[in-house]
Parts: structure tokens; sequence; C-alpha cells
């Protein structure tokens, strides 16, 4: 049942700008119903159904409307976007092209995360072909009345940037900060206007969408999660690397695939993700079950909990923005908890006061990060409490 | 337009941290309604609502901390957590507006758990003790921390300090151990004042408030307005203090020391007993202040009186020489000069504007230099043993008397700026009950004041001053006669700028008082006076603006500028807390007093005859009033070394 494995893709045997071909002829209604139909969420992680997302910016009554795709990619373990950028980029542009009919978008802005600057100069060259080539620019696709142009900004290097309002906000060229949600950026987005962001694999797919059909994605993957899927695997396991696999895969079922059936844990969804242990391994990977932006990390049996629990933490203290109290505090006493479980210093009280500090964290941060900055380290005290609490005094 | 509506439309402030407006505009302009249950009771309120103030209407209290009335949402203390039926995560109410029909819960298991978890985690990072802090009672951190039942600190608490105290401002002390990161300070200076010396650095745990590269408050742009103190909801941000040096001089028998006490003060300090705003003091604070042990207490109104006089003068002068002698150097509209922090704002930010700005020193300046001279050559006192303390509402006026240049008496002219607040701690600590006193009044020779000089406190209220007085001088009738009771209401009320027209269609003799400066009023028959007022730094910017691009108010005379939002009745001095309301209803309070006095034009005080008989013998803006009464400014540009 599983299709394909590492660099054997569907975006290799997609016949160039058909897709594109195929919306001109659909019309903007046309597009956002056939998106719709295939049922694609967003693959960006928060797992928003695409086509409810145009609806929405196509709803919206603003003469200026933007594109933006999201290619910050900084959630750990995860390198699909950097794949999809570097061997398809024109996939992507070419999502972002039908986008803008659908939305009736002006411009488009690949927000390109601050470590990929290498592929800056490679995108700048493909988008000048656009360009060259009428892709891009006023009437663009020969379509009268059509001007759509996309740039391309920086990112620099701060995590919370690839959450769409933060993104927002750095783009207007403020701290990098989210914003207070409602308003979503379908309605008050870059500048003021109407915005829809959409991750790269998410805009990729929809190319593929177009010029296959939405029967031919939705025939994949579960009836809530329907589609393929870009995953990136690392960590302790024979065949690391990117993998397209349909969603409702089970985690065993990923585990034979990337050769890693041994492992004791499996971090899905990154460093804001879920750790599942060896006896979940049967739940499914989509967004009704385990969902995820594609990070999958491996842990053998050898790996210290608690270094995973830690590891995590220390990321999130490191990336939280710091505006919100519950993320900015209590990220770092979840923290300093782990190094008291570490010195055997931490009571079974106080981890009970940890464990409903993290819920809070979990339901009271203002965005995704602090929303999600608790996941790792709660799931770990839930399923490994005995190998964390076991360290004996002076043990570190 | 409310202020707070002027405030939210010139909004600089990152979307993050601003109100969400939604999408069709300002809240109930799409109409219609939009039903929301709160803990189980239904209500209809209008679309865009949201969650906090219907709870407020309610009367269902939702704790808060980062939300301020005067300033734009931030959502990022999220203590007003509620949960919202069908979501996941709660939802801070104060940035959640309501468009489609919800049901809420304010105090769930969840809710109160949130709300403490959030406390426990800000008393994790404040550093201090309650009992040794300027907010004692007074801190909103506190409060919240008695709400919900503080009394262990769950995650721990510092043992020592993280950054030092900075002291560098003479006005502000900024204490980054007690920030709670609300970043009301931060939204203050940005959206209120357009200064925006202030804001958040670092990420995450390392998140402080900073100034430009972390450079100490003395040395960067602040213009000393201290509306931050009034919007920290904890000890984080104070005036500095110097009632130890007041004491001390109080203390000292060869020191004669003097109280001048500006109108504000005794609009507002009843607050810091317990008092409804706007529960006038003057009287009971004249006797506290005596038995405080004060030598003299006067009344900073007729300075205010000769401020009205002096600067009056100088408008006349440079009307004069642009409208006759067509002496195109004449810097016009001239500008009020009173406001301290206005004046710093102005040589920051629009150095090349100083022309404009009238010579004229501030009220609490000039009272000062007539102390130290007129006043002690008078009583045959020596000016060294003179100590002056000016009672302010206001902490900028603490900069502006220590500026080299304010020594005109060849002495410091005013040693001490005192705030509302300080003036407050110093009577509790003397065992006073203000409340209780009995009334006294000011001390002869300046003792009468006027109701104009009283009106100084409110925004608009030089203005109104001025052309009270102005009128009077010119057209030759009564005040009365043209606005009833002398009332000018056109420029009264809290709309961030207001703009006015006055005729002059008859003039009248010119009267002894500036003969020397003009010979007949024909040249101002028929002309129209165009004035305005402006107040909140960031009402300024917009004026300022428009005159740089040739706009309306390039075509005024005279436009009065008051750093604060509401004047000085709502300045960085004045008892915390400060909202709209608050400021209203201070201004009641000013407008009373002004009502009830029998003077009510600055140039009927009769100690301002007096002075100009006996003393600035060459009449306003003569030699010796230049000498003591005005003074020039420094272009300090917005460019920091
Ligand atoms: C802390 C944080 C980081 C995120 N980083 C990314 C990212 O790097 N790339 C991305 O596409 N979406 C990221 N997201 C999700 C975006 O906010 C947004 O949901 C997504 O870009 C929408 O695109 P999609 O619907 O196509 O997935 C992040 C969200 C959060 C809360
Ligand atoms: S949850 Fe964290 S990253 Fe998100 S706004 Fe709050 S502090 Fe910033």
């Amino acid at each position: 049942m599983i299709t394909s494995t590492c660099r054997n893709l569907t975006f290799e045997t997609i016949e160039p700008w058909a897709g594109l071909k195929r919306a001109m002829e659909l019309g903007q209604a046309g597009i956002i119903r056939e998106v719709t139909d295939s049922g694609i969420k967003g693959r960006g992680g928060a797992g928003f159904p695409a086509g409810v997302k145009w609806n929405l910016c196509a709803a919206a009554k603003d003469p200026l409307k933007y594109i933006i795709c999201n290619a910050d990619e900084g959630e750990p373990g995860t390198f699909k976007d950097r794949v999809i950028l570097t061997d398809f980029a024109d996939l992507v542009f070419e999502g972002m092209i039908i986008a803008a009919m659908a939305i009736k978008a002006t411009e488009g802005i690949l927000y390109l995360r601050g470590e990929y600057t290498y592929l800056r100069e490679g995108l700048e060259a493909q988008l000048l072909a656009l360009r060259v080539n009428k892709k891009l620019g006023e009437n663009a696709c020969g379509v009268k009345g059509f001007d759509f142009n996309i740039k391309i900004r920086m990112g620099s290097g701060a995590y919370v940037c690839g959450e769409e309002t933060a993104l927002i906000e750095s783009l207007e060229g403020h701290r990098g900060e989210p914003r207070n949600r409602p308003p979503y950026p379908v309605n008050t987005g870059f500048n003021g206007h109407s915005t829809a962001v959409n991750n790269v694999e998410s805009l990729a797919w929809i190319s593929c969408i177009l010029s296959k059909g939405s029967k031919w994605f939705s025939q994949h993957g579960t009836e809530k999660s329907t589609g393929l899927k870009l995953f990136s695997v690392s960590g302790d396991c024979d065949k690391p690397g990117v993998y397209e696999l349909p969603l409702g895969i089970t985690v065993a079922e990923l585990l034979v695939e990337v050769g890693g059936s041994n492992a004791k844990a499996v971090q899905i969804g990154g460093a804001s993700g879920r750790c599942v242990p060896a006896i979940e391994f049967d739940r499914k990977i989509a967004y009704e079950d385990i969902p995820t932006g594609g990070s999958v990390i491996v842990f053998g049996p050898g790996r210290d909990m608690l270094d995973v629990a830690q590891n995590f933490l220390e990321f999130m203290v490191e990336e939280s923005c710091g505006q919100c109290t519950p993320c900015r505090y209590g990220n770092p006493t979840l923290l300093e908890g782990v190094q008291m479980l570490r010195e055997g210093r931490c009571s079974a009280g106080y981890l009970k006061e940890l464990v409903s500090l993290g819920e809070t964290i979990q339901i009271a941060s203002k965005c995704g990060l602090g929303q999600s900055s608790a996941n790792a380290f709660l799931s770990i005290v839930k399923h490994f409490k005995e190998e964390i609490m076991g360290r004996a005094i002076g043990d570190a | 337009m409310s202020e707070k509506s002027i405030f939210e439309n010139i909004s600089r402030a990152p979307t993050s941290q601003r109100a969400s407006e939604i999408e069709a505009g300002p809240k109930g302009a799409i109409g219609g309604t939009v039903s929301v249950t709160i803990d189980g009771e239904k209500m209809k309120v209008p679309l865009g609502t949201t969650i906090l103030e219907a709870c407020r209407e309610m009367g269902v209290h939702i704790p808060t901390l980062c939300h301020h009335e005067d300033l734009c949402i931030a959502g990022v203390c999220r203590m007003c957590l509620v949960e919202v039926e069908g979501m996941r995560t709660l939802q801070a109410s104060c940035a959640y507006p309501i468009t489609a029909p919800i049901s809420i819960r304010t105090h769930t298991a969840k809710v109160r758990r949130a709300r403490r978890h959030i406390i426990d985690l800000m008393l994790k990072y404040h550093y201090g003790e309650c009992y040794a802090c300027g907010r004692n009672n007074n801190c909103e951190l506190q409060s919240l921390a008695k709400e919900y039942g503080v009394d262990y600190f769950r995650f721990g608490h510092p043992e020592k300090p993280m950054y030092e105290i900075d002291r560098s401002s003479h006005s502000v002390v900024r204490d980054m151990n007690k920030c709670v990161l609300c970043r009301r300070c931060v939204r203050t200076c940005i959206d209120l004042q357009e200064v925006g010396v202030l804001e958040a650095i670092h990420r995450g745990e390392k998140t402080i408030i900073s100034t430009y590269l972390n450079k100490p408050l003395g040395k960067v742009v602040c213009i000393n307005c201290g509306q931050c103190i009034n919007r920290c909801p904890t000890g984080a941000l104070r005036a500095n203090d110097p009632t130890d040096e007041v004491w001390a001089a109080i203390d000292d028998p060869s020191k004669h020391v003097i109280i001048q006490t500006a109108p504000s003060p005794r609009a507002g300090i009843g607050e810091c007993f317990g008092l409804e705003p706007g529960t006038p003091m003057t009287y009971q604070m004249n006797t506290a202040l005596r038995r405080c042990g004060f030598d003299k207490v006067f009344d900073t109104n007729f300075t205010a009186d000769l401020t009205i006089i002096e600067e009056g003068s100088e408008l006349l002068i440079r009307l004069y020489k642009a409208l006759v002698e067509k002496d195109e150097s004449v810097a016009l509209p001239q500008f009020t000069s009173c406001s301290p922090g206005w004046v710093k704002y102005l040589e920051h930010f629009y150095p090349e504007m100083i022309p404009n700005l009238s010579t004229a020193k501030s009220p609490q300046q000039m009272f000062g230099a007539v102390i130290k001279t007129y006043y002690a050559k008078m009583h045959n006192i020596d000016p060294k043993n003179i100590v002056t303390v000016a009672l302010m509402p206001c902490s900028a006026k603490k900069f502006e008397c220590n500026r080299p240049e304010m020594c005109d008496s060849g002495f410091k002219d005013v040693d001490y700026g005192l705030t509302t607040r300080e003036l407050g701690k110093m009577i509790s600590e003397a065992g006073i009950d203000l409340p209780a006193m009995p009334k006294s009044d000011f001390d002869d020779p300046f003792g009468t004041a006027t109701g104009s000089g009283v009106i100084f406190g409110a925004t608009g209220g030089v203005m109104e001053s001025a052309l009270r007085t102005v009128i009077e001088l010119v057209v030759g009738c009564k005040v009365e006669d043209l606005f009833d009771h002398a009332d000018i209401m056109p420029v009264r009320g809290f709309d961030g700028i207001r703009y006015v027209e006055l005729k002059i269609d008859n003039v009248g003799p010119v009267p002894s008082i500036v003969s020397h400066l003009v010979p007949n009023w024909d040249w101002l028959k028929g002309a129209t006076l165009k004035v305005a007022v402006a107040h909140g730094t960031a009402n300024a910017k917009k004026v300022l603006d428009d005159i740089k691009a040739g706009g309306k108010f390039s075509e005024c005379h005279f436009i009065e500028f008051m750093a604060c939002p509401g004047g000085c009745l709502g300045g960085g001095g004045q008892p915390i807390p400060t909202t709209p309301e608050i400021r209203a209803k201070r201004a009641e309070a000013i407008y009373a007093e002004d009502s009830a006095c029998e003077v009510r034009k600055s140039h009927e005080n009769p100690a301002i005859l007096q002075i100009y008989n006996e003393f600035l013998m060459e009449g306003p803006c003569g030699h010796l009033s230049h000498k003591l009464l005005h003074t020039s400014y420094t272009a300090r540009g917005k460019y920091i070394s």
C-alpha cells in the first residue's frame, strides 16, 4: 500500500504547468471547488482546509490581496520544504499563480527561511524566467487584467516567524510576534489586506491536484486526511530522508518503511509535536489522530527520554517570542523542572504541578508555538514517567 | 470623538499589539447585535464588542493586567482568559471581538488554574518585596495575587535582582526587576505620545523592555512626560523622588522653604486618600502643607496669570511685527511653552520649529525666579537660604527645574519638583489625614489668583485664559458679552485636537499694561484670530506635520500644546490609576474652582498689577521680564550619541 519511498515522488511525474492550464479553464470558482473537493488540509502543521481558506480570501472585499508562501520551515526535524524548493520550485510557483487566480491576489511573496539563503539565487533565476515567459507580470499567463508577481523575502532565523501572523509582522518590519486572532489573515493580513498564507508543500500539491484531479488526490489517505504527504524522517533509523506516504499510515508501518522497527518512541510533528511510545505505534498519522507538519524523529532503545524532553524544551525556551506570560515564563519553568528531575530533586508532587502548568501553557498561550510547546514534555512525562523519575539524587 | 478613538486611529504599534478591529471597521459600524451567553446568562451586545466589554456590561469581573483603557489591545498577559464553548484553547477576553453568537464561561477550573499559573509565573520573575515598594497597596500584580489567594511562591521567587536600576533621568526611574512585560509603557510611548523610547528586546525569558541600545533613560529622547509611569501596573516605573531632600530642607531651621502648588494636584490628591476622583482639596491641602512644615504656601496660578500676560504680550509683538511691519522672519503660529514634556518633544523631534515656541518660561519656573528675587527682596531674605519646591502633576517638571539655564535669579530658581503622589506620601508620613484638615487660604503676597490660572490644569485652559485676556485687552469689551459666564466652551473638552476661529469685529483703546508694545489696535480690526489646542504629543505631532505641510494649522496664530493626554490633570505625577473617566472628573473639579473664583481673568489679578508696578516696571516683555521670565531652548535632535 505504500506508494513510494525517498526520491521517488509524485512531484517528479507531474507535467509542468498542466495544473495551471486546467486552472485557467476552470476559473476562480472552479479552482476553489477543485481544491475543496480534494479535501487537502494545510501541510504546514495547522492542517486548515486549503479550500476553505481560499474561499474566505476570495470572499473578502479588498482590492489588494496577497498570497504568501510560507517557506520558513523551522520545525526541528523537517526538511521536506527544502527538498521541494530545491527540485520542484516551479510546482510551488505554479501553485502560487493558481492561488492568485483563485483569490484574485495581486502579489505573491515567498517568505524564505534565513538558513535557506543559498537557495535564493536559484529561485530568483526561476522567477526571472517566469517573468520572461510572461507567466508573471502584467497580464500574467496571457490572462487580460491578471497582474501578478512574486517576490522573495528572507526570514532571519526565528522559528516563531513561521507562524503566519508573526510572519506577516516580520514582513511589515516589526518584531516577529504573533497577532491576536481574530481577525485572521484572510481578512486582515499583510499591511491590513486579505492574505492567504500557504505552506510550500500545500502549494505544490495543489498544482498536482489541478493537474491530476481532486479524485486522484482524495483516493489516498483517510476520509478526514486525504492525500499524500511528505515526511522528513530522521533519528535512529536505517534510512532517514524524505518520504512520500499517504496520510492515515500507522506509526508502525512508517517505521518498517524507514528501517526503525526497534524504536522506543517516535516524535511526530517536531518540537511542537508529540512523543509516541511503542505501545501506541498502531496509531495513525493523520489530522484526526496524530497530526504533523511532516517531521518524524525516531528514538532507538538507547535514548534517554529526559534528554529528549530537555532538548525540545530548550528549543522552545530559545524560540518563544516572549510576548505572552505562559509561554515566556512557563517553558523555562518546565525546563528547570527537567533539570530537577535529572538531579533527582523533583518530587512527585512538584512533577504534578509541572504537568498542570504544562496543560495551562497548552491552552493559555497566545499562539501555536506556546500552545504546543509543552506537548513533548507532557507526553514524555506521561509515557516514560518511571524512566525520568528514577534518577537518584546526585545522579546528574 | 472620544479621546480613546483618537488614539486608536493613529496607532503605530505593530498589529500584534493593537486592537483587533473587525473587518467592517469600528464596532457597531455594521450595525446589528449579537447574542452572548456569559456563565449561562444571555444578553445582546453590538457586533464587535469584546468579550471583556460584554462581561463588564453584565457585571462579571474579569481580571486584567496588560489591558488599559487608554491603550490599544495587546492580549499578552493572558490574565483575562475565558473559556469559549467549542474552542480548544482559552481566549483572551480583551482581544476577542464577538462577531457570532458565543457562549462563554468565566471561571471554570481551567480558567482559574490558568490565571493562577500566570500570577505564579509572574511572581517567579518579579524581584522585590511588596512592603519595600513605592507601589505597595497600589499595585495591580499585588492585587491579583490577593484576588487569587496566592500564599506561597509555587514556582519560586527571585532572591537577587537581575537588572541595575536606571536612575539616570531626572524624571523617570526604571527598575526592570519589577517589570511584568505587560508592555503598557511601550504602547503608551509609541501610541499616546509618538515618542517611541521604549520597546521590547530579546526573546523568550530574556525579553525586557529597553531603550535604544539599552542606553540610560536620561540619555535618550525621552520627554519625561511620565505617562508610562501612570500606566505601569507595578513599581517598575516611578518618578525620581526628592522627598528626602525636601524633608531635609524643612528640618533645617536656616532654610526658608516655600512650596508653590499647581492647579492639577489639588484636583487629584484626594485620590491618594481614598476620595473620589475630582474631589477638590485646595484649601485642606494648604493646611496640610503648613503642618508638614512649609514656611509659605503659594499658588502657582499667580505665575500662570503672569505667563498669560508675558506670553500674550509676546504674541501681540509677533503679530504686530508680522502684520504691520511685514517682518517675514517672525515665526507664527506661536506655541505655548508651559508643558516641559512638550518642550522637550519639540526640541528632539522638531528642533527647526523652536522659533515658534514662546520664550516665556512655564509658571513653575517664573515662580521660582520671582521668589528668589522679588519676594526675597520684599521680605529681606537671603535667596541662598530660600528653598523653592514646586508641587506639580508632572514628572517632566523635575527635569525642567534642573535645566542648567533655569538659574536666572542667580540661584537654582526651583530646587525641587514634587509630584502629587510624592506629596500624598509626605502628608501620610506626617500623620496628617488630608480630607479632615480645616481649610486655609494661600499665603500673600501672591494669594489671590484667578480662575484663568486654575484652568491651566486642563487641556485648553491656557488657550481659554489667553483668550479671556486678549479679548478684553484688544476688543475692549467684557468676555462675558461674547461668551456666557466667560466660559469659552469651544476650546474645552477632550478631543485630541481642537481648532477655533474668533473674528475681531471691533477694537478698543490700548490698555496701559501693553501700551509700550503697540500704538493702537487698528491693524487687528476685522482680523480673524485662529487658535488651536492639542494634547498628548501624538496629537501634537499631527498638528506639527500639518504645519510643515502648509495645512490649516500653519495659518494659526497661537497653539496650545500639552504633552499629556487631558493636559496637566492627566500628568505623569498624578495619582495612579488614570483613565479617561478619572481625567474627566478632575477636569470638573478644575472648572468648578474657576467658576467659583471672584477674579477670572489674568489681567485683573491685583497681584499681577502690583508686580508690574513695583518690580517689573518696564512692563510685560520688558528688560527685567526677559531676564527673569523668559528663556531659550536647545535643539536636541533625534540622534543620540
Ligand atoms: C510556531 C509555529 C511555526 C510555524 N512554522 C511554519 C513553517 O515553518 N512553515 C509553514 O508552512 N507553516 C508553519 N506554521 C503554520 C503556519 O502558521 C500556517 O498555519 C501555515 O503556514 C499555513 O499554511 P498551510 O495551511 O498550507 O499549512 C507554524 C506555526 C507555528 C505556530
Ligand atoms: S505563545 Fe510564545 S511564541 Fe506565541 S505569542 Fe506567546 S510567547 Fe510568543
